[in-house]
């Protein structure tokens, strides 16, 4: 009897505790997900729409700039993540050294960037990487350049801006995560290696990396997902310019739907296509980092 | 250490050095492009000038400081302290009562974790509408109240938790929601630290869900008014950069309060 009310007690906890939780869910998450896929489906402008069947995937593969808005979003993907991730491991590699001095100090100016305020840094970077700006002068300066990089009015270099501006943001933060995954590695094993005589590089590649693995997925998934929502910068540094080099599948989303006469069921159909973006590769990363497992 | 092992760590601290410096001139130049008039911080002028309290009155003339202050404030601390206050409780509960159809749960709500905000944030404007609390801080703030990170990220940080302070405030005969409150909490201390940094800077620095959702000037925040201010066509930078530096205070004092439980924070979720 008093075991079956035990596990009744529990049952009613366990739901207790995380109802709240799941309610808020259900209505903010879950809910608007089935309606914009049912959105997706739906053609017309404004509020006045009605069933398009196929229409809008077939219109997605014929919008040029869809097209454009998805290659630049994989770009930014396919060079910030990996750039943004080895950055912070190796930072963490070389803070993780208990002999080194300044740790404190590295630490927190290398974590500082994600704590400013997404105005600040999108303001900053703009005026700094103005065309008689402060990056310009120094660049000039040290010989880097014989002109000045038009950094906001040149496509490629847009991009470049927007790269560097998302990496300086967040490598630090991903390197805490780091950090505080390393703290749990046993010290010995790293003196052990050493006295083995396995070099520094070999060190890191064969021994940081294999422990440290569930924590990589972690934030290259979460890096993923955030680099392939990217809002907040291209709207706030280059406004999706020049000519739509920096458009990212977000800003047209929200073009599509604010800016634009709103076509709700083709916005939904595009913040679709990152939903099946994000899911595929979730999972490939997933199935990469299982498969070297067994060789770890 | 022998020479190449000296060279070696001269590199280390030489590229250490230089991201720093990359990674706090920035700062450097917001305070001093504060003091400066906007000619002279377009034109990378690096040192200290005097039109900080110029700046700072044409702040002020400019948009209603004070009120974007109090709106950021309010749905940033609500938001926080309302995600941290529903999310710890999923996670705790999540990880101490386990049942497989739970377990199950949680496993699902792990896959909609890459749902990003864009699919969600046209529906979302709808039924906001619908309600009729466009244009309020309660819109603002509700989508976000229950997080999956967050919900994720206690969860991890629960398996620390000892398991023998639960069973003895059981035998002491403590009901379940004491123990979460009275037991729990206090010994969570910087795992809420860590949760309350990074929920803080996510609600303060939130600039799309605002920027759709708030649609009059008097309600809008801090983020969304300033980044208007870059956006026209001669940008007065130095009053700009003042108002960044103002914006970027909250999250900076409550970084540095709460900085050593945020390492200490991180490091319990990871274990």
């Amino acid at each position: 009897m008093a075991q079956a009310k035990l596990a009744r007690s529990e049952q009613i906890n366990g739901w207790a505790f995380i109802a709240p939780a799941m309610v808020l869910l259900g209505i903010f998450l879950i809910y608007p997900i089935i309606w914009s896929l049912w959105m997706s489906f739906q053609v017309g402008k404004g509020m006045n729409f009605s069933f398009g069947g196929f229409a809008n995937i077939v219109r997605l593969t014929k919008d040029p700039v869809f097209l454009r808005a998805l290659g630049n979003t994989c770009i930014f993907f396919v060079v910030q993540v990996p750039i943004m991730i080895v950055l912070a491991l190796l930072f963490a590699a070389a803070l993780n050294d208990a002999s080194l001095r300044f740790r404190g100090f590295y630490r927190t100016a290398i974590f500082l960037p994600c704590v400013t305020s997404l105005i600040a840094y999108s303001t900053l970077f703009k005026s700094m990487f103005a065309q008689d700006g402060v990056v310009n002068k120094a660049m000039l300066f040290l010989h880097m350049t014989a002109t000045p990089i038009p950094w906001l009015q040149d496509p490629f270099w847009a991009k470049v801006l927007i790269i560097l501006a998302i990496t300086w943001r967040w490598t630090g933060y991903n390197m805490v995560f780091y950090l505080a995954a390393l703290q749990n590695i046993d010290r010995s094993i790293y003196e052990a290696a050493r006295i083995d005589g396995v070099p520094a590089w070999a060190r890191f590649t064969q021994i940081t990396i294999p422990l440290l693995k569930p924590v990589i997925l972690f934030t290259t998934i979460i890096s993923t997902i955030g680099t392939l929502q990217l809002f907040d910068e291209v709207n706030n540094i280059t406004v999706g310019g020049p000519s739509d080099s920096t458009l990212t599948l977000s800003l047209y989303i929200y073009n599509l739907t604010f800016r634009f006469m709103p076509s709700f069921g083709y916005s939904a159909t595009v913040s679709w296509s990152i939903v099946v973006i994000v899911a595929i590769l979730s999972f490939l990363q997933f199935l990469i980092a299982r498969d070297r497992k067994p060789a770890a | 250490m022998s020479a190449a092992a000296m060279i070696r760590r001269g590199i280390v601290y030489l590229l250490l050095s230089i991201a720093a410096f990359v990674s706090i001139f920035p700062f450097y130049w917001m305070v001093v492009g504060a003091t400066n008039k906007s000619a002279d911080v377009v034109t990378g002028k690096a040192t200290i000038g005097g039109e900080l309290f110029a700046n700072l009155a044409t702040l002020f003339a400019t948009i209603d400081v004070p009120r974007i202050f109090y709106n950021s404030a309010v749905i940033a601390v609500l938001g926080t302290v309302l995600t941290l206050a529903v999310s710890s409780l999923a996670g705790y509960g999540f990880e101490m009562f386990r049942s497989r159809f739970r377990e199950r749960l949680f496993a699902l709500m792990l896959l909609f974790l890459s749902i990003p905000f864009a699919a969600v944030m046209v529906p979302l404007f709808v039924m906001m509408s619908s309600a009729h609390i466009v244009n309020s801080f309660a819109a603002v703030i509700l989508p976000g109240i229950s997080s999956i990170f967050i919900i994720f990220y206690f969860r991890q940080a629960t398996k620390a938790f000892p398991s023998e302070l639960r069973d003895a405030a059981r035998v002491d005969g403590l009901k379940e929601w004491q123990i979460f409150l009275f037991v729990y909490l206090p010994v969570m201390r910087s795992t809420y630290a860590a949760a309350t940094i990074i929920v803080f800077m996510g609600n303060w620095n939130n600039y799309l869900w605002p920027l759709i959702v708030l649609n009059t000037a008097e309600n809008k925040t801090t983020t969304l008014i300033i980044s208007a201010l870059t956006s026209a066509y001669v940008p007065d930078y130095g009053m700009i950069l003042v108002g960044t530096v103002l914006a970027t205070l909250p999250t900076l004092i409550i970084f540095f309060l709460l900085q050593r439980q945020f390492v200490e924070g991180l490091l319990g979720s990871v274990k």
